[in-house]
């Protein structure tokens, strides 16, 4: 009797704070029809030819100077003396060349990055107009007639992917080529990266390359103790990467 | 009621409902349609112009080079990668209008030897010593066909 | 544009580390400072005229109204740095037919607008509107008609309606203590609740923001009343300036240890992103944080204001320290602001490198655009003084 008059009261009470929770925690789950997009990145497959973060540039007419991206390639180089060497310069949009020589390399590899999509955006959350939102297939867009400006999801975003464009004065960011998606073709990172090392897909489609992909290896997402949701799901992701 | 209520509650009602006939006029047409945004943006984000092209469009009058090409080491990469957007090419094929990039630096991007870059996922020579009598890869490499004239 | 890109350029050469290519330019500057600044002495000045109202403390009585005009004044002008910083100012409506139910920026617009209709302007007006029916008699012209306007035509001044007057003023103080915390509260809010952030990520975030409010609004009443009665040629009435400066006082302590209290819990449990706040503490706060913010703006004020409660100093010799301590509160509290919004964007949230920021003089952004946002409040100060003047207000019979 108190058992079942417990667990009454903790229906009723859970189903009226819910709606409250609701409205305050980032969370739009995946609706019922329509692919969930997600995207994996294989760290050991990434040359590091920059042509994806070039192509970005081009495809979505991102300002040229070196302080705007959507993506960007990242060259990690653990020294043997312990020390961490992180570079991009220019983004990666011109290719990288070796800046430690062989003997002092323990370990280097290129990390590429780009916006996580994120099932719970911290930046969606934040902006206090509804400028940005996720698109109902999880995509995280930007309504750059309705931006005001305020750089509030700038600042929210744990992994840098957003920029304020300096002419139009309102916030841009990776689409995952959404104009792109609706045709058909494939976002233009993951169409001139030439070992393969972006992919996308839909989330809820058992037999995508996407699913598959987490299926055959150990992925990770960034900072994951920031319970982002994000959709970017990496292999062979290490500890010095952040 | 005292005479200070009595002139304050209609001015602030009077406020509060201006206030809510104009948010009403002022409120984007389409907002909240599928969230707290303009359901239109959804749209227009949708429907900006594509500069890269699509490869299939590539494929439809070049078939016999990606023949050739699905033969090489090269084969499976988007000829996008290359031969960059190629839109314009696409609506009023030419000549001229076509990216042809080549030579050791945009070839060096992904084959000069980097120890960042696995061998078991590209092909690396140092570009700085590599036949250096030639000037352009291509002198020898066909893209296309990469061993084309030689043993 | 190409002055921007050369100056971006410029901080590309002087990164230190690495960070995120997009963390090259700081997306909050001076006005995101000034801004808390602003409403934190709105809420600080608010509070202590409640303190007199509220908590019946009457030896306050010659700051209240000078206190509720200064939070008027403030207030009025608080927005304006916040939507001359928008990228585009015009749409900053928006903020108010479409706030997002889970921005905490979102109800900035109807808070804002809370506070001063609700708050201050009734609560001044409840409190001035006998003066106002006094004064549209007495004047003649243009001023006949200003005040009868102010007075919104409720022209009763019969003693029934007086205490209706302070019967209500006080149920509007009231609300207004809860309701300057969450004006103040939420900017601590906005920081506070942001995870990608972990110099402004803190559960002690919006308390500290508050208590930092009091104190300033705290020390700028008790400056003004001094600068005021000066240019009065007024006596100042030392009973109550002693005990706006023992309020200072104990809201230092207060704001003090809560600050300390943050810091000495990040420096213990030196999680993830200890290393990299270290090196901007160290690094480029160490002036901001050290200097001004503790030491000029609180150790010093503590130690001055604290010998005064041991040593009865002579009048004058008060006087100096406070107006003095008054100044340098003022001063570390706005570079509290500052170690908290620029230092929170000095470091890479990679926790890999740092950023630089230059504070230029002209601009949308600039030092002089800060300055006339400070200046204005003051000239809207002395407009107000003017027109409501405390000191000729009719004592009620």
């Amino acid at each position: 009797m108190k058992a079942s008059a417990a667990a009454a009261g903790t229906i009723i009470l859970s189903s009226v704070t819910r709606p409250f929770s609701m409205l305050l925690i980032a969370s739009d789950p995946p609706p019922e029809e329509g692919p969930w997009w997600g995207i994996g990145i294989d760290i050991t497959k990434c040359i590091g030819c920059g042509l994806c973060a070039r192509g970005c540039k081009m495809e979505n007419s991102v300002p040229d100077e070196p302080f705007y991206f959507r993506t960007w390639v990242e060259q990690y180089t653990i020294l043997n003396n312990g020390e961490v060497k992180i570079e991009s310069p220019n983004g990666g949009i011109d290719g990288f060349t070796q800046s430690v020589p062989d003997e002092e390399i323990f370990k280097t590899f290129f990390v590429p990055k780009m916006c996580n999509h994120c099932e719970k955006s911290p930046c969606t959350q934040v902006c206090p107009v509804g400028a940005t939102y996720e698109s109902p297939e999880g995509i995280s867009l930007v309504d750059q007639t309705y931006c005001i400006g305020c750089g509030y999801c700038v600042q929210a975003c744990p992994y840098g992917c957003r920029y304020l464009h300096p002419e139009k004065k309102v916030v841009d960011k990776c689409t995952l080529c959404y104009h792109r998606l609706e045709k058909g073709l494939v976002p233009v990172c993951m169409e001139v990266c030439p070992s393969k090392a972006r992919i996308y897909g839909n989330l809820k489609d058992r037999d995508s390359e996407l699913v598959q992909f987490l299926r055959e290896h150990d992925y990770q997402v960034l900072k994951p103790h920031l319970n982002t949701g994000s959709k970017l799901f990496y292999n062979a992701l290490t500890a010095e990467v952040s | 009621m005292p005479s200070q209520l009595k002139r304050l509650i209609p001015l602030f009602i009077l406020f509060i409902g201006l206030f809510l006939v104009i948010r009403h006029f002022l409120i984007p047409e389409s907002f909240g349609q599928y969230g707290h945004y303009r359901g239109n943006s959804l749209q227009e984000n949708a429907s900006r112009e594509t500069v890269y092209a699509d490869k299939e469009d590539c494929y439809a009058c070049h078939d016999d080079i990606l023949e050739k090409l699905n033969n090489e080491m090269h084969a499976g990469l988007s000829c996008l990668i290359c031969h960059g957007p190629g839109q314009t090419h696409v609506d009023d094929p030419q000549l001229g209008n076509i990216n042809k990039e080549s030579g050791r630096e945009f070839c060096g991007r992904c084959h000069d030897i980097n120890a960042a870059r696995s061998i078991d996922v590209v092909f690396q020579v140092d570009i700085k010593t590599h036949h250096t009598e030639k000037t352009n890869c291509i002198e020898c490499h066909n893209p296309h066909d990469l061993w084309e004239g030689m043993e | 544009m190409e002055d921007h890109t050369l100056h971006l350029y410029e901080m590309l050469s002087r990164v230190e580390g690495y960070i995120y290519p997009n963390e090259i330019e700081l997306q909050w500057g001076i006005l995101i400072v000034l801004y808390p600044y602003i409403t934190g002495l709105v809420a600080g000045a608010f509070i202590l005229a409640s303190l007199e109202r509220v908590f019946k403390i009457k030896v306050l009585g010659p700051t209240y109204q000078l206190a509720l005009i200064t939070a008027l004044a403030f207030l009025i002008c608080a927005p304006l740095p916040l939507v001359s910083h928008l990228g585009h100012p015009g749409r900053a409506y928006q903020i108010m037919i479409t706030p997002h139910g889970k921005s905490a920026m979102a109800i900035f617009g109807f808070v804002y607008l809370w506070y001063l209709m609700v708050v201050l302007l009734l609560e001044i007006w409840f409190d001035y509107r006998r003066d106002f029916v006094i004064w549209s008699q007495e004047k003649k012209g243009i001023m006949r008609t200003v005040y009868r306007i102010l007075s919104l035509g409720v022209s009763d001044i019969s003693p029934k309606a007086v205490r209706w007057d302070e019967r209500l003023g006080y149920i509007i103080t009231v609300i207004g203590i809860p309701s300057a915390f969450l004006l103040h509260g939420y900017v601590g809010f906005i920081f506070g609740s942001i995870k990608a952030n972990p110099w402004w990520s803190t559960v002690l975030m919006p308390v500290i923001f508050l208590f930092s409010a009091m104190v300033s609004g705290i020390a700028l009443v008790m400056v003004l009343y001094m600068v005021v009665s000066y240019l009065r040629k007024v006596k100042i009435d030392m009973a109550c300036l002693d005990m706006v400066a023992k309020y200072l006082l104990y809201m230092l302590i207060l704001d003090f240890a809560l600050e300390s209290l943050d810091q000495v819990h990040r420096i213990y449990e030196a999680e993830e992103s200890f290393d990299i706040l270290h090196m901007l503490v160290n690094g480029r706060l160490n002036i901001t944080l050290f200097g001004m913010q503790i030491t000029l703006g609180m150790i010093i004020p503590m130690i001055s204001i604290g010998i005064l409660q041991i040593f009865k100093f002579r009048e004058k010799l008060r006087k100096t320290i406070y107006l003095m301590t008054g100044l340098m509160v003022l001063v570390g509290i706005f570079f509290m602001r500052w170690n908290v919004v620029i230092g929170g964007q000095l470091f890479s949230k990679g926790f890999h490198g740092f950023t630089n920021f230059k504070l230029g003089l002209v601009g949308s952004e600039g030092l002089f655009m800060a300055i006339a946002w400070m200046v204005l409040p003051f000239l809207i100060l002395a407009f107000l003084l003017w027109l409501m003047p405390p000191w000729k207000k009719h004592e009620a019979v």
